[in-house]
């Protein structure tokens, strides 16, 4: 007998995928080359917002090397609008919105002119001979300005910069607050953020003139959505284009668009007949890679005096920017489910407006919602803790769901399956060693230290595996959420797995080969993982939003079971035994009792490969697929703690210490789950601390390059002690919760509420993100003057 | 057009390239080496970095030319009959890439960062990939790998 297999879900393996990374074997869009590749190169508006007099390109066409240049104009004819799925409520304002601007630029770095050429550098040269007037138009950059009576229009043809309004309600506010001892009202900023994926975006087209077909290499997560979009928006029917998203460079929620520059480039190649490149400098990233954030929050709970919420209302104002991408509208509605979090209360008001204004667009970034969500909530219930004088953690206790309460469905009305916060809380907790640090604080106050100590907690909950296809419909998304699975056992017994989700860092190869391996019981190394490619992978929705283990890792899952299944009808004729008496273990089929009537899957493959002798009617394979479209969303959960240190004469925050207890449910691998936490904090305290994309007065992009656009580096970031508790989700047979997105929604709260914390004796109630020295010195003034 | 002679991981190679053609660029469309990648424009993420003369340098602030007749490794020129190096070992063990954009700019950092310091403290490993940005991994698995390499480095 051989030792019983180990399993692997569980277990911290290194990962498969990084072999090639680690050597440099890399397949990125932007190394791809082929044979007669021309290059592609955008020339963007320099203003916010201008009428288009004219655009002449007949200078750069002359340039050496130019094979071809067009404006907006030139190409619109064989381009449609770049599409919103997701016009959250009714009578959504869905503005034109064409790859290249025709008429009219909204925002600094809207394409108007395209050059096509020899080599890169020639390519970008000739766009400085490209000739454009402008006529200058008045611009909105502010979301509060542009609901003004007088501001200025985005888009003049919709005669309002209000996208739309979305409410919900449940329970009666207006009875909550009336009942209530302490009413806390703020107002809290979501600055804008570039998302800033390490690999700029690129795009490659290879026509294949003869048959009309095209292959579509993007630096993109949704190769699936994007093949449908782009038959769409291009006419080019679906199945002549084939999308490949090879190794990809991080995403953050940025690649998770129809782009302009993809059916541009999709269009000329077609046009011209050559495969064509594109590939993004930084600064177009910063510039025209969509935004994240941008929102301005209202928000006011009420409460009794012993710390029980009665009620929470929650008032948005959302920036779009200057047109609709793919789920624009719903991002912050997204988040509307998410406001009242872990606590139980008893009435709910949300409300949000959609604003148009002359910058980048806004899409969907890390969380999606979901952190502005945690981060405006986390954040009052720190000021209402304080406007009660009640430990922080303490309020939290009072009113968040308990752990013998489950399955829970909160005011919001999202059931929540499974959870402890208790558990995980006082795990953190003690990691922390929170008394020892409360007092240390108070030494710090009363020796009227300059370097004040501040403690933020973030006990949240996130909204997970963003699939079920209803739900998605009842909020006007115009897709459903499935996600699809195949195994093929090949003669040999080795294992492919097809997977319709995308990665571009996560790791799915590693964890959905651990996954598979333990259903088949076979070796983790038998199994192959591939994915990003619509030829192969036929059908997807891709990877967002922390949905691929939860609905795609559950999917490999199925698709593993119906194998085994399968297998067991072949493996109990040839035992000529009862498939109900059939064991399956390690890998084999056995006959009960009888160890040595055996049969291994590796032999049942092969058997179904030859299918000399199968069951009558059988089908000789042993494939399998699944689809899956969960009846529920998974929410893991966690206690963040920060300790920062701040320098009331500087203004400048350290870090000191930072623990997390997470609970994602069951953990396929440790090790990937540890560093998905690693870098989603590191995110969110860049929010919390260092990012802000800057716009001027003019609306020109301060922030334009990494050289002012502040992504933390290593020295700017602390160690995190991070650590888990597991309350495995009821809702699927896995147990699994997801783990993308938490980091960064937890940590931003956290990291705010020290700061604010460590300022509080000074009167201090709020410092705007980031909390650059600057901000937090001038939150000392105003709050020095507030309390004198 | 100038001529250029350069080493690139162990093989040299004679060029005439337009004199205002970076060395990341020759290196990824002329030769081919597609290991090194592309991160900004204003050389600040050092994703491109590689050795130069036994130097880290960001292939991106530096012109094809001002490498004539150096020598240079990339990420591609580290694995010796197909044995990883101690660097490339540590970065897989520690789980220090995610989507790995970073990481042949931070390896090759890292390597640089050894030979002045054999031994860093973990301070010593963040000042060190100062110039490194790595937007998935928060850099904490960056900087274990690094210590463990530094270690191997001693005891093997
Ligand atoms: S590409 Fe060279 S430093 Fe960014
Ligand atoms: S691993 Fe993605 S940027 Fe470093």
């Amino acid at each position: 007998m051989t030792e019983a297999v180990q399993r692997e879900v569980g277990r911290a393996r290194p990962r498969k995928e990084d072999a090639h990374l680690i050597t440099g074997q890399t397949n990125w869009t932007d190394n791809i080359s082929v044979n007669g590749l021309l290059h592609l190169a955008i020339l963007r508006s320099p203003m916010a917002h201008a009428r288009i007099d004219r655009v002449d390109v007949s200078a750069a066409l002359e340039r050496p090397g130019v094979i071809a240049a067009f404006s907006g104009r030139d190409v619109a004819e064989s381009m449609g609008s770049l599409p919103c799925a997701w016009p959250v409520a009714e009578g959504t304002v869905v503005p034109d919105h064409p790859p290249i601007a025709v008429d009219e630029v909204r925002y600094a770095g809207d394409p108007v002119a395209v050059v096509v050429a020899r080599d890169r550098y020639t390519a970008a040269d000739a766009l400085e001979a490209v000739e454009v007037d402008y006529t200058p138009l008045p611009t909105v950059l502010d979301i509060e300005g542009a609901l003004a009576e007088d501001a200025p229009l985005v888009h003049s043809d919709k005669g309002t910069n209000r996208c739309y309004d979305y409410r919900t309600t449940d329970g009666d506010y207006a009875a909550a607050k009336a009942r209530a001892d302490v009413v806390v009202t703020r107002r809290y900023h979501q600055q804008r953020l570039i998302p800033s994926a390490m690999e700029p975006r690129a795009v490659v087209v290879t026509p294949l003139a003869a048959s009309g077909e095209f292959t579509l290499y993007s630096a993109t997560q949704i190769p699936h959505v994007l093949r449908v979009l782009l038959a769409v928006t291009t006419g080019i029917p679906e199945n002549k284009i084939r999308v490949v998203a090879p190794d990809v460079g991080g995403g953050f929620g940025s690649k998770l668009q129809v782009y302009g520059e993809e059916v541009i480039t999709l269009v000329l190649a077609k046009r011209l007949g050559r495969p064509l490149k594109w590939t993004e400098s930084r600064s177009e990233a910063n510039l025209a890679t969509h935004h994240g954030r941008s929102q301005v929050q209202d928000i006011e709970v009420a409460a009794r005096r012993d710390g029980t919420v009665l009620g929470l209302k929650v008032s948005l104002l959302a920036d779009m920017g200057a047109y609709l991408m793919l789920l624009s509208p719903g991002i912050p509605v997204l988040g509307a489910s998410m406001y009242p979090a872990i606590y139980k209360m008893g009435a709910y008001e949300f409300s949000c407006t959609g604003v148009f204004t002359n910058r980048t667009p806004i899409d969907a970034y890390r969380g999606a919602g979901r952190p502005e969500a945690t981060f405006a909530i986390e954040r009052i219930m720190d000021d209402l803790a304080a406007e009660l004088g009640m430990d922080p953690i303490e309020l939290r206790r009072h009113n968040w769901i308990r752990h013998e309460e489950f399955p829970y469905t909160t005011i919001a009305g999202l059931t929540y399956d499974s959870g402890n916060y208790e558990a995980a809380t006082d795990k953190a907790l003690a990691l922390f060693d929170y008394d020892k640090l409360r007092a240390e604080q108070a030494d710090r106050i009363e020796h009227q230290d300059t370097v004040r100590l501040g403690i933020g907690v973030s006990t949240y909950t996130e909204m997970c595996g963003l699939a079920p296809s209803r739900w998605l419909g009842e909020m006007r998304y115009a897709a459903g959420g499935w996600e699809a699975a195949s195994i093929r056992m090949l003669p040999t017994g080795k294992v492919e797995v097809i997977t319709g989700t995308s990665p571009h860092g996560q790791g799915h190869v590693t964890s959905w080969s651990q996954i598979a391996a333990d259903v088949l019981g076979v070796p983790f190394d038998d199994v192959e993982v591939m994915h990003g490619d619509t030829m192969l992978a036929t059908q997807g929705m891709d990877t967002y939003g922390s949905r691929s283990l939860v609905v795609g890792g559950v999917a490999v899952h199925e698709a593993a079971r119906k194998v085994v299944d399968k297998a067991r009808k072949v493996a109990a004729h040839l035992l000529e035994a009862n498939e109900a008496d059939l064991d399956f273990a390690d890998g084999a089929f056995c006959v009960k009792g009888s160890p040595e009537a055996r049969k291994t899957i590796q032999e049942v493959a092969f058997a179904t490969f030859a299918s000399h002798d199968l069951p009558d009617g059988m089908e000789p394979s042993i494939n399998a697929e699944h689809v899956l479209d969960p009846d529920t969303f998974s929410f893991p959960h966690g206690t963040h703690l920060c300790a920062a240190e701040v320098d009331t004469e500087t203004g400048a925050v350290r870090i000191r210490s930072y623990v997390c207890v997470d609970d994602v449910g069951k953990v396929v691998n440790p090790l990937i789950v540890e560093g998905q936490l690693h870098g989603g904090i590191a995110q969110g305290i860049a929010q919390a601390l260092y990012e802000e994309a800057v716009y001027d007065e003019e609306g020109n992009l301060v922030t334009g390059t990494l050289a002012d656009y502040l992504v933390p580096a290593a020295p700017d970031l602390p160690e995190f002690v991070t650590d888990r508790t597991e309350t495995p989700a009821t809702s699927n047979p896995l147990g699994v919760k997801g783990v993308g997105e938490a980091g960064t929604i937890a940590s931003t709260p956290a990291v705010v509420n020290a700061v604010v914390d460590a300022l509080r004796p000074f009167g201090v109630r709020d410092v705007r993100m980031p909390c650059t020295p600057e901000r937090v010195w001038q939150a000392l003034r105003t709050g020095k003057e507030a309390s004198a | 057009m100038t001529h250029i002679s350069l080493k690139v991981d162990g093989t040299t190679y004679e060029d005439d390239v337009e004199p205002r053609l970076l060395l990341i660029h020759y290196l990824r469309d002329r030769l081919g080496l597609t290991g090194t990648p592309i991160g900004c424009d204003t050389s600040n993420c050092g994703s491109c970095t590689v050795d130069l003369d036994g130097e880290s340098v960001k292939s991106c602030s530096l012109l094809a030319v001002q490498a004539d007749g150096g020598e240079v490794t990339t990420v591609q020129g580290l694995a010796h009959d197909g044995e990883w190096s101690e660097l490339q070992k540590a970065f897989h063990v520690r789980h220090a890439l995610q989507c790995g954009y970073c990481t042949p700019g931070m390896i090759m950092a890292a390597r640089d960062l050894l030979r002045e310091h054999p031994h860093p403290t973990p301070d010593e490993v963040r000042h060190g990939l100062e110039g490194n940005l790595c937007r998935c991994t928060g850099y904490q698995n960056i900087v274990r790998a690094v210590l463990d390499a530094a270690e191997q480095e001693v005891t093997t």
